[in-house]
């Protein structure tokens, strides 16, 4: 990807996310940090492909150890936020 | 394949984005963070099929280990340590950006030195690329590590680790000392707070002389302090220059990523307190950009929109956070309460005019009234009371009165902290009001109660120029018919000065811890 592409993809990503985030309660604002920083993990899917590309030790390494953490952080995250969310109910 | 791959990429972008759509309501946000959840399944599932993968092995290995230990955090931790799960998150989303960026530097520079692989390498597609790639390299190193760093000195904050219990169980430690960083300015109120505590009010002096060499040590550490992150800033980015105009030079990474990991400790180390919810919001904001950053290294869309999707979530938490404080951010970042002219000493605002009641007395006073208000703070959160003041709620309601909640928004030490919390408890979400929704009620109001808030609800705020804690928007309890205030002892809140609510006509001071003083109050009312 070239860099104007990937400069482009990114601004105009955060307007979306200001666009949609402004509109989150306050309410739900401790589940909108843990959930967002799941998707956050996607670094995953930049660890598979290191973790997988098996060219020398420590690349590989490198990559194992990226892959724990953003797991721990995209299973911890969604696992964490729904717990918190089926929390909130209505008045019945 | 690769076009498939990025159809699907596609696919997870747009499942992340209707997922957090949907936590712009609470009925629909169970259904929303299950929609996240699956564009990353479909995100990773895709990735495996990719051809670049050839082993499977470190990569179940992980993937189980991973999941393993975060789904253990995720079950196992209390409601009420929420900051500090978010925090270690936050980190450890810092710390995959870093490796995952350190590998595909390797692997850039394996490639390149092999005569075979040589076009497969990021280093052989022109000089765009280059700087691209190693301008993303080095930003996902600085970022990562103030990220990683500063996220783990906020997690030992939080949980109330401090450097003399790991120094004493660390003793090597004291052979790398750093020089410490300057002391926090909140010191004051902590030293007050442990005066108060002792029941020596007389000791809490704060006579001319006594207020200027502080003022002024404080403005000479604000300084050096300025001048340490900026040098280390500077260091950071003339490393990241070299690391571009030379990328097969492995080094200048680690040499970033070291000295950013010394940055990161620097910016959150004199920061805690009422100061968190900002320092979490804005470290969830970088774990954002970490990821956006690794998206340019790799070339890789969905990490370049799911970063800065995550990015503008975080900023837009750290703005909302300042305004509720009335502070800026730098002045979070750099400075804590700097005070511009002498407050009120403790005796000239309490002396005589506290009034302490029991939970009897307060018991005959909630019978028969029309509207409650209960104004959590951070003090509910550390005695666990939220189940005890559910229960103080629920009987109020059952005799016919109308409760509802008071949330400010940095009560607590995260964003909607105490919304969580309350609904651990069962209280149902529509009860919890947002500050402006609920100020012009306190008129009507016959009781409002107070537990474990200070500052949020101090009138100083709208009264006082001079105060440090001017134009802050505050809970106008003080309005309220009658104002219960359940607090261990006078000490002073984050701000470090008294708070005339407590000695106000209409005040009366429960002195008890959140829980045990809810658990009195409802017996006693019970046995009424």
């Amino acid at each position: 990807m070239d860099p104007i592409t990937a400069l482009t993809i990114f601004v105009l990503a955060i307007f979306v996310g200001f666009e949609i985030i402004t509109k989150v309660p306050p309410t739900l604002h401790t589940p909108l940090m843990s959930g967002s920083n799941a998707i956050s993990g996607i670094t995953l899917i930049g660890a598979l492909l290191s973790a997988g590309a098996e060219l020398t030790f420590f690349p590989t390494l490198l990559g194992f150890l990226a892959v724990i953490f953003a797991t721990i952080n995209v299973v911890g995250g969604f696992m964490v936020t729904n717990r918190m969310l089926s929390m909130f109910r209505r008045k019945e | 394949m690769e076009a498939l791959i990025n159809l699907v990429y596609l696919v997870a972008a747009t499942l992340f984005i209707f997922g957090l759509k949907g936590l712009t309501h609470p009925r629909t946000a169970v259904r929303g963070n299950l929609m996240s959840a699956s564009g990353m399944l479909l995100a990773v599932l895709v990735t495996l099929i990719s051809q670049s993968i050839l082993s499977y092995t470190w990569i179940m290995a992980g993937l189980v280990i991973g999941a393993g230990i975060g789904a253990a955090m995720a079950t196992r931790v209390q409601m009420t340590a929420m900051p500090q799960m978010v925090a270690l998150l936050n980190g450890f989303g810092g710390i995959a950006s870093i490796l995952v960026a350190g590998a595909a530097l390797n692997e850039a520079n394996y490639l390149f030195s092999s005569p075979q692989a040589v076009a497969d390498s990021v280093l052989n597609r022109g000089t765009a690329m280059v700087v691209q790639f190693g301008i993303a390299t080095a930003a996902t190193g600085l970022i990562g590590a103030v990220t990683f760093w500063g996220s783990l000195v906020a997690y030992g904050k939080l949980e109330g680790i401090n450097g003399d219990q790991i120094r004493k169980r660390f003793p090597v430690l004291d052979r790398f000392k750093l020089p410490a960083p300057p002391p926090p300015p909140v010191a004051s109120a902590e030293q007050t707070d442990s005066v108060a505590a002792t029941g020596e009010t007389t000791a809490v002096q704060r006579s001319t002389p006594a207020v200027a060499p502080l003022v002024t040590r404080l403005n000479h550490a604000l300084t050096t302090q300025v001048y340490a992150k900026g040098v280390l800033l500077g260091i950071c980015a003339l490393l990241g220059l070299l690391l571009v105009i030379n990328p097969s030079n492995i080094a200048l990474y680690w040499a970033i990523v070291i000295l950013a990991s010394i940055l990161g400790w620097y910016l959150v180390m004199p920061i805690g307190g009422a100061d968190m919810p900002v320092v979490i919001a804005l470290l969830n904001s970088y774990s954002g950009l970490a990821a956006a950053a690794t998206g340019f290294v790799l070339g890789n869309s969905i990490l370049i929109i799911t970063g800065s999707l995550v990015g503008a979530s975080g900023l837009i938490l750290t703005t909302i956070m300042c305004k509720a404080m009335n502070r800026s951010l730098t002045n979070v970042l750099f400075g804590v309460w700097v005070p511009e002219g002498a407050a009120a000493s403790e005796d000239e605002v309490y002396g005589g005019k506290i009034k302490s009641s029991s939970p009897e007395e307060l018991a005959m006073m909630m019978d028969g009234v029309r509207r409650v208000v209960i104004v959590p703070g951070y003090g509910m959160a550390v005695a666990q009371a939220q189940h005890a003041v559910r229960d103080l709620a629920n009987l109020l309601e059952s005799r016919g009165t109308e409760v509802e909640f008071a949330i400010h928004p940095v009560a607590g030490r995260m964003p909607g902290h105490m919304n969580v919390l309350l609904a651990e408890a069962d209280i149902p979400y529509d009860k919890l009001k947002e500050m402006d929704e609920i100020n012009p009620t306190f008129e009507q109001t016959d009781i409002a109660i107070v537990i474990g808030a200070n500052d949020v609800t101090n009138p100083l705020a709208r009264t006082d120029p001079q105060s440090p804690i001017a134009g802050m928007p505050i809970l106008d309890v003080i309005n309220a018919r009658s104002v219960i205030v359940v607090k261990r002892s006078l000490s002073p809140g984050f701000a470090g000065i008294p708070n005339p609510l407590f000695a106000a006509d209409n005040t009366l001071m429960f002195f008890a811890d959140a829980k045990k003083g809810m658990l009195d109050l409802v017996s006693a009312m019970k046995e009424q």
